[in-house]
């Protein structure tokens, strides 16, 4: 690990200073849970870390329009478990705890969460090619090793830039974030500019040429807070993630599906409302509302399930090891909105 | 022997320590001034290196030196110098020899300095260019290439394939029935939660104590006397404590070598520990690709039975494991041939882990039987049964014991087989595919001389010793009980010390041969110790013991008793103040009666069945319960045994569904290099395990009937796991591990 300063501020303005006086080198710390390891491995080199965990930030407060504010310093674990999420929000109190591990959801942080880095094999070792970690020698060679390489836990969508090219089929790896797309969340920044919010659609990116930005975030900013709007589909949710065991691993496919249903006469309900958010597929959390509208006016059946699915995964490529997912994801898709309608039971 | 502990589930004596942090492990050792190494690490896979700029690593405050193969000491120059007593044929693989770049991951470097963290800052500014040479690391691409295992030392324990017998071409041909398959299996790593680390205290005399992970210490302090040539008495190595081994212990560790080569140059005491990215550059799980045929009759007589298997190798060692053999031993047929080969790649050279060759070869010899039971339309048990021998076909003989029958009875009564519906995918409860299956496991019950020594101290206490190891399989905990059994003593009264090369001589911890190989020791040191109070007792004025032989006593309630009559009776403290207050001391070695053993085949045996749910759609697998019963002669302690065979059943079904090192070809380099990535079984992944220990009693194994659990519980795991999932799906996945996408 490169040595490195350590500051400490107590407020968010000083943070934001702290961080401004070096941009490129200068890195926040909260829980450190994803930072330390790649620090360890060289991945992240920053020569300040500025620990934001003094910052007035730990609160969850309810909001005038009926949404909640999630403080950015509030762990993981004590969202997932607020009383207030677990009624009005279940989707993102069980996307939170499919997770990590318990010791890990207790450090993390929710600001936290929005930066952790894909779990890519190539990014995570320096000696090989990766165009996500690369930004000069010291952290290896430039390319896409996953491209043509072990790509099982790789992207299927979003992976192509203007240019046609492909420069990085990585993942965003969080979980949190799929249930915070599908619930609409706001990010709340301050920055060297001030305050503004980010829908949280835009707040994570597609890699394009530049896969080396996960977020749009200015230099200098930092998250202070998500809310999220009133509507939490606290009736009719799943949080379905399939994996390669049945805990503490990161998602092949994950799908937040929430629905709001309607009796529409005798015979049965109809979707009033839905949101549907895929993980583990995509640069960031793979949402798109066109397969959303698909579901709208309709009856919850299989087969208006798979349509919404086909519309969320146009365009869906394989690269060898994960094409796989492309199948999988429609079959997740089908079963979680299945047991978000409580047609099918949830494990 | 007077039993009042053994076959008792003690609780381990050493877990209080564990628990609390009091045990030391080989990194938690330290020294004044000790120094720390941290290893830099290959990035290529084949060829040269060309130059290595040290500068900016020297120019950091605290780092000391940095070694590579341009300054490293003049050492041993012949290869028979770096051959441990675990090593397979070949040439081994000497760290920081020369500009040469043997496999991915290869130490380069050793970067010295006084603090860890300023060692890994250091080490991450050596740099390192390479002239790269092409390079083949795909067992599948380069079967071509295969050939016979050079044999050496290591086909004392590792018998090579057995001979042919009868016709297997004509029979096979000529057989109604037939099956031809084939199983391909990945690299695996061992990952004991522990890091190999060597903590080198160099003495004012120049002499070392070296604190090393091993699951061998007299093995460290051979390897360390060979290449460094100093004389064994001038190296200890201390190993009391072992955080997991697996077999990765067997063998001394490039950790090992660095940390002594720079105490010896630095004339100081040095750390190394290796990183988990590290743990993945030097023995493993060789990855393997097997074919089996099978020919039977109508009512599943086996006529005819073809196992081949071919293992990677490294380009210097022939590692070889027992694959072929077992599937031979286990059924009758009359016809049948083997064969097992090599294909040298530029990897590191494979090292056993957890009943080598044997859960390889089992998982797949008993996919194959099972597939055949499907063909023939019969109970997968009732196929084995069927050609069930109580004579190991191999090599003609008796076996020592065998209660495999009793182990599929009473696992199939406890598991409820006889309710198993026998069409695939015939049980389900909606999307939710249930599947059952079984399969057999086999592992050796060798036994190998071991030493040790037993002391009565001035307290009456009872110090036993040996210098073998506990990698966590209970071996503290087993020794105290035969000692405190054979000399009448309470638990608390017995100490018994392990791990340190100033203890009688042990071989390594591996293969399941620790309980009866040391346990052997300790029960004849303990008697022979036993004789010498009864000499004392003579001794006595108007002794009741005067003529009694060592036949006619027994020990009990820390007293020596005449067996004749028990009211006749010595406090082993009153023969201790006998000796003038002295401790009494003993050494003793057990030997092997090879005569009497070499007439036997002797096995360890166990039946595992299995259930699985699968979903229909998204393939996922959940091993809901499973139960083995195990036949392995006597059981010392029920507790430590059964969490052996648990650990065994859940590496099974790490092995059948999850754990696999994958490596990119293109680069001959490890991917999932990490704990997050490379799965084992987390707690959600483990539901009901049932574990039986079958009566069997076992006069030739050894003195104590005990054939060891370290590794059979593994061995039918995964072939019962896929077993159940063809039951399930009416999916035959020939790859493992059987991962979600398989089975969509």
């Amino acid at each position: 690990m490169k040595p490195f300063q350590y500051l400490r501020p107590t407020g968010v303005d000083a943070a934001v200073r702290d961080l401004t006086a070096q941009p490129d080198a200068a890195k926040f710390i909260a829980g450190g849970t994803n930072l330390i390891d790649l620090m360890k491995e060289h991945v992240e080199q920053p020569t300040t870390l500025v620990d934001i965990n003094r910052l007035p930030l730990a609160t969850v407060e309810e909001l005038e329009d009926g949404g909640l504010r999630l403080g950015a310093l509030v762990t993981n674990a004590d969202t997932a478990y607020h009383p207030l999420v677990e009624q009005r929000y279940p989707l993102l109190s069980k996307a939170i705890l499919a997770g990590a591990s318990a010791q890990l959801r207790n450090m993390a942080t929710n600001g936290g969460n929005l930066f952790q880095r894909t779990r890519c094999y190539y990014f995570y070792d320096t000696s090989m090619p990766c165009n996500k970690r690369h930004s000069g020698p010291s952290q290896g060679p430039a390319g896409c090793g996953a491209l043509h390489g072990y790509n099982r836990i790789h992207a299927i969508l979003g992976t192509e830039s203007a240019d046609g090219n492909v420069h990085c089929i990585a993942t965003h790896p969080s979980d949190m974030c799929v249930a915070l797309a599908a619930l609409e969340a706001v990010v709340r920044v301050s920055g060297p500019q001030g305050e503004r919010t980010i829908p949280i659609a835009d707040f994570h990116r597609l890699p394009g040429d530049t896969p080396q930005h996960d977020n749009t975030l200015r230099p200098g900013e930092l998250v202070t807070a998500i809310d999220l709007p009133a509507n939490g589909f606290s009736h009719y949710n799943s949080y379905l993630k399939l994996r390669d065991r049945a805990s503490y691993a990161f998602a092949l496919v994950s799908v937040a599906a929430a629905l709001e249903l309607e009796r529409s006469d005798a015979s049965g309900d109809q979707i009033s409302a839905a949101r549907l958010a895929m993980g583990g597929v995509a640069h960031k959390p793979w949402r798109k509302t066109e397969a959303e509208a698909l579901l709208v006016g309709q009856r919850p059946t299989p087969d208006v399930f798979g349509r919404a699915a086909d519309a969320l995964l146009d365009g869906a490529q394989g690269y060898g090891h994960n094409t796989f997912k492309i199948e999988l994801a429609k079959r997740a898709i089908v079963r979680a909105l299945s047991q978000a309608a409580k047609l099918e039971p949830t494990e | 022997m007077h039993n009042q502990v053994i076959g008792k589930p003690i609780s381990r004596v050493d877990g209080r320590a564990k628990v609390t942090g009091k045990a030391k492990y080989a990194a938690e050792f330290t020294a004044p001034d000790l120094l720390h190494g941290v290893v830099v690490s290959s990035t290529i896979t084949k060829g040269r290196i060309t130059h290595i700029d040290t500068g900016d690593a020297l120019a950091l405050d605290g780092v000391v030196k940095v070694f590579t193969h341009q300054n490293r000491p003049k050492l041993a120059w012949f290869d028979m110098s770096y051959k441990d007593l675990d090593a397979p044929p070949g040439s081994p693989f000497r760290p920081l020899h020369n500009d040469r770049i043997k496999y991915n991951g290869q130490p380069v470097a050793l970067v010295v300095a006084e603090t860890f963290e300023q060692a890994r800052y250091a080490a991450s500014l050596v740099k390192i260019e390479y002239a790269q040479e092409p390079h083949e690391t795909d067992l599948q691409h380069h079967l071509d290439t295969a050939r016979k295992p050079a044999s050496g030392l290591a086909s004392l324990l590792k018998p090579p394939p057995p001979k042919a017998r009868g016709n297997f071409d004509k029979a096979f041909t000529e057989a109604p029935v037939q099956l031809s398959t084939g199983y391909v299996h990945g690299f695996e790593h061992h990952n004991p939660m522990e890091l190999f680390s060597s903590t080198v205290v160099y003495g004012k005399d120049g002499k070392l104590t070296i604190y090393d992970k091993t699951q061998g210490a007299p093995n460290s302090q051979f390897y360390v006397s060979q290449v460094f040539n100093i004389p064994f008495r001038d190296v200890r190595v201390v190993s009391p404590y072992v955080g997991g081994g697996f077999g990765s212990g067997l063998r001394p560790q490039y950790q090992l070598f660095l940390a002594v080569m720079a105490a010896r140059e630095l004339k100081q005491s040095v750390r190394v520990s290796l990183t988990r990215q590290q743990m993945f550059t030097f023995g493993h799980r060789p990855a393997t690709v097997q074919h089996i045929d099978l020919g039977a009759q109508p009512d599943g007589t086996l006529d005819a039975l073809r196992h081949a298997a071919t293992a990677e190798t490294s380009r210097f060692e022939d590692y070889i494991e027992v694959v072929v053999n077992w599937s031979g031993a286990l059924y009758k047929a009359p016809n049948a041939q083997f064969d097992y080969n090599v294909v040298p790649l530029d990897q590191y050279t494979p090292l056993d882990m957890r009943a080598p060759g044997g859960v390889t070869g089992m998982s797949a010899i008993e996919c194959a039987m099972d597939e055949l039971s499907y063909k023939l339309g019969m109970d997968p048990l009732e196929l084995r049964l069927k050609n069930y021998t109580e004579e190991d076909p191999n090599e003609k003989r008796p076996f020592s014991s065998k209660q495999l029958r009793a182990c599929y009875q009473q696992a199939a009564e406890r598991f409820g087989w006889t309710k198993r519906s026998p069409e695939p995918r015939s049980m389900r409860e909606g999307h939710t595919l249930i599947g059952w299956g079984m399969a057999t496991g086999v592992w050796d019950a060798n036994q190998l001389p071991a030493r040790a020594e037993a002391v009565l101290t001035v307290n009456g206490k009872l110090r036993v010793s040996s210098a073998t190891a506990d990698i966590g399989t209970g071996t503290y905990t087993i020794m105290t009980q035969i000692a405190a059994d054979t000399l009448g003593l309470p638990l608390e009264d017995v100490l018994f010390r392990l791990g340190d090369t100033d203890m009688p001589l042990a071989p390594f911890q591996g293969g399941s041969l620790t309980a009866g190989t040391v346990g052997s020791a300790v029960k004849i040191v303990c008697e022979d110790l036993g004789k010498e109070l009864l000499k004392l007792a003579r001794k006595m004025p108007n002794s009741p013991f005067a003529k009694a032989k060592f036949d006619d006593v027994f020990f009990v309630e820390k007293q020596m008793r005449l067996k004749a009559d028990p009211s006749v009776r010595i406090d082993l403290q009153t023969l201790v103040d006998q000796n003038g207050g002295r401790a009494i001391r003993t050494t003793a070695t057990s030997m092997t009666n090879s005569l009497k053993q070499g007439k036997y085949t002797r096995y360890a045996h166990s039946a595992v069945f299995v259930e699985v749910q699968v979903d229909e759609d998204l393939g996922t697998v959940k091993v809901t319960r499973a139960v083995t019963a195990v036949a392995a002669g006597r059981i010392l302690n029920p507790k430590t045994a059964r969490s052996q065979i648990i650990g065994g059943m859940v590496w099974g079904i790490s092995k059948a569904l999850e754990e696999e090192t994958v490596m990119d070809h293109r680069y001959g380099r490890f991917m999932n290099h990490n704990l997050a990535e490379y799965h084992v079984p987390v707690c959600a992944d483990i539901h009901e395990l049932d574990v039986l220990f079958v009566e069997e009693h076992d006069d030739v194994v050894n003195p104590l009937g005990v054939k060891g659990v370290g590794e059979i519980g593994i061995v039918g795991m995964p072939a019962a796991i896929a077993n159940a999932i063809f039951h399930a799906t009416g999916k035959r996945v020939h790859e493992l591990p059987i991962t979600l996408d398989k089975l969509m």
